[in-house]
């Protein structure tokens, strides 16, 4: 599903954000790639989602080999991940259903299907009832299941989470989690860059550790330990 | 692309102008002041053309011919005078209507003085039959004075060679200063388009990435802001077009008032209906076509994500 194959990426200045890094994550599979900041982690998010390209090495995701993917494809790519960031990104001056909705535009699903799928994945997330909201007057827990309802409903291969945690208290952390976790069940293939340890440890999936650039180790049901 | 797409996107263009009203509110002033300018100067040009054509068909030639001609003669160098496409109208004025014409002229309140002149010598323009010939087009006189002077029985012709230079020196430049006027003014609207539309990308800039993120190919993302720029660029062509239909009539009555040499030499101005029926679709097409290419060009720019 996801394959990093012998994958540098150098910026500039400096020492490069990752160095060599090989890695195969299958169709399915719940990973969290862990590190400090500085790790690479951030680097590896982008190289997923084709916003920058590795200098050496090469990319497979999804049956997409994204080094020779053409800038016109990108939005096709895309639109097989589902993407959930740190700060929501939610267009503010949308509510809940026309922020879920915005994801099936994109892809010009015809209404009649937009009418049925987005009401269903808003109560997957719980927030059924909260449809006409305006993100201002969400909760950060709740913004966030906005956001992962808008991931989810175009029922992606892949589902890239940056951070998800980052801005949530720890009730609402173990709550997205839970989701998270309930969409890998379902199928979906799950990656989730954080550095929240409290939540790795608890949720005893494969991790995979970053240290400057480099994989230190990879384990199943592994755990976050101090760097 | 579905037509629900296009219909999502002509909606959301709709929602962008209320959502960002400050940058929407300078865009259609920006557009407006453009439009007003451009309006102005059509008018302007429209009016000036009318006047100028007006003035032309006043300036004439005059043929006269060999002494004692027969009228048949005559008869033919009006007709192939006549059938010249460049002619617009060719006047046969006979000896005893010259000198009538001329007496009324010059000889008011004494006519017993014309009828003396008259009767010592018969007519004193005895030799004045002539044909008055106006043309279509001012420049185009110097090339039928010389086909007339050509004719056979023709003694000579008569015009105002520094009247034609001038006006035809005049028509040349009113149409190159317009032109480059009107350039110079789409050029600057584009820009200040552009630059406004700038503006509200950046602030978009979040939204667009986010668009970008979720797998949104160029055209969906570009489309609503095009819409927003044609919808924008209409408001701004209609507002200055409203106002300057009723400033136009204002002016017009005014003037003609305050100067009646337009309407007793060069049948006054204008009317605004047949100033708009040229600058309404104009003005409406070339707002839309601004707003179009500022926001195109614009977009284009921000949509690297």
């Amino acid at each position: 599903m996801i394959t990093l194959d012998h994958v540098s990426k150098s910026y500039e200045k400096g020492h490069p954000a990752l160095d060599n890094i090989s890695l195969h994550i299958d169709k399915g599979e719940f990973v969290f790639v862990v590190g400090a900041s500085g790790s690479g982690k951030s680097t590896f998010i982008k190289l997923l989602l084709k916003e920058l390209d590795p200098t050496k090495g090469t990319i497979t995701v999804n049956g997409n080999v994204l080094n020779k993917l053409p800038r016109r494809k990108i939005p096709k790519y895309r639109r097989g991940l589902g993407v959930v960031f740190q700060d929501f990104r939610l267009l503010k001056d949308r509510n809940v259903y026309e922020n879920v909705a915005f994801a099936q535009r994109v892809i010009e699903r015809p209404t009649s299907v937009l009418k049925k799928n987005v009401p269903e994945v808003l109560t997957l997330v719980g927030l059924a009832d909260k449809y006409k909201s305006l993100p201002k007057e969400l909760s950060g827990g709740e913004q966030q299941r906005v956001a992962l309802a808008r991931a989810l409903v175009n029922r992606p291969d892949i589902l890239l989470a940056d951070e998800p945690t980052g801005n949530l208290d720890p009730r609402n952390s173990v709550e997205i989690m839970k989701l998270l976790e309930e969409i890998n069940a379902r199928g979906t293939t799950v990656v989730v860059v954080t550095h929240n340890r409290e939540i790795v440890n608890a949720m005893k999936k494969r991790v995979v550790r970053l240290r400057k650039g480099v994989i230190i180790s990879d384990e199943k049901e592994g755990v976050y330990v101090e760097d | 692309m579905r037509i629900s797409t296009v219909g999502y996107s002509a909606k959301q263009g709709i929602k962008n102008i209320g959502r960002n009203k400050m940058f929407s509110i300078a865009s259609i002033a920006t557009m407006s002041a453009c439009i007003f300018m451009f309006g102005l100067f059509f008018s302007l040009i429209m009016n000036f053309n009318f006047i100028l054509k007006n003035v032309e068909s006043n300036v004439g030639i005059t043929v006269f011919f060999d002494e004692g001609l027969d009228q048949g003669t005559i008869d033919i160098i009006g007709q192939e005078i006549s059938n010249r496409t460049d002619v617009k109208s060719c006047t046969y004025v006979s000896a005893d209507e010259a000198w009538e014409s001329f007496s009324e002229r010059y000889f008011e309140g004494y006519e017993d003085a014309a009828e003396g002149f008259k009767n010592n010598q018969d007519n004193p323009l005895a030799n004045s039959a002539h044909y008055e010939v106006y043309v279509n087009e001012i420049e185009d006189q110097n090339d039928l004075v010389s086909f007339i002077e050509g004719l056979d029985g023709v003694r000579s012709v008569n015009q105002s060679q520094e009247a034609t230079k001038t006006l035809t020196t005049i028509n040349q430049l009113v149409t190159i200063v317009s032109l480059v006027i009107i350039i110079i003014l789409l050029i600057v609207s584009v820009f200040l388009i552009s630059n406004t539309v700038s503006m509200g990308i950046t602030i978009r800039r979040e939204e667009i990435a986010i668009m970008k993120y979720i797998g949104a190919t160029n055209a969906f993302v570009r489309l609503p802001f095009m819409l927003e720029g044609i919808i924008i660029g209409v408001i701004g062509a209609i507002i200055p077009l409203v106002v300057l239909y009723f400033l136009y009539q204002k002016a017009v009555t005014y003037m003609l008032t305050r100067f009646t040499v337009l309407t007793d030499f060069m049948n006054g101005l204008l009317p605004v209906e047949q100033v708009f029926i040229w600058l309404l679709p104009i003005g409406i097409i070339l707002g839309m076509g601004i707003g179009f290419i500022g926001s195109t060009v614009t977009v284009r720019k921000h949509l690297k994500v």
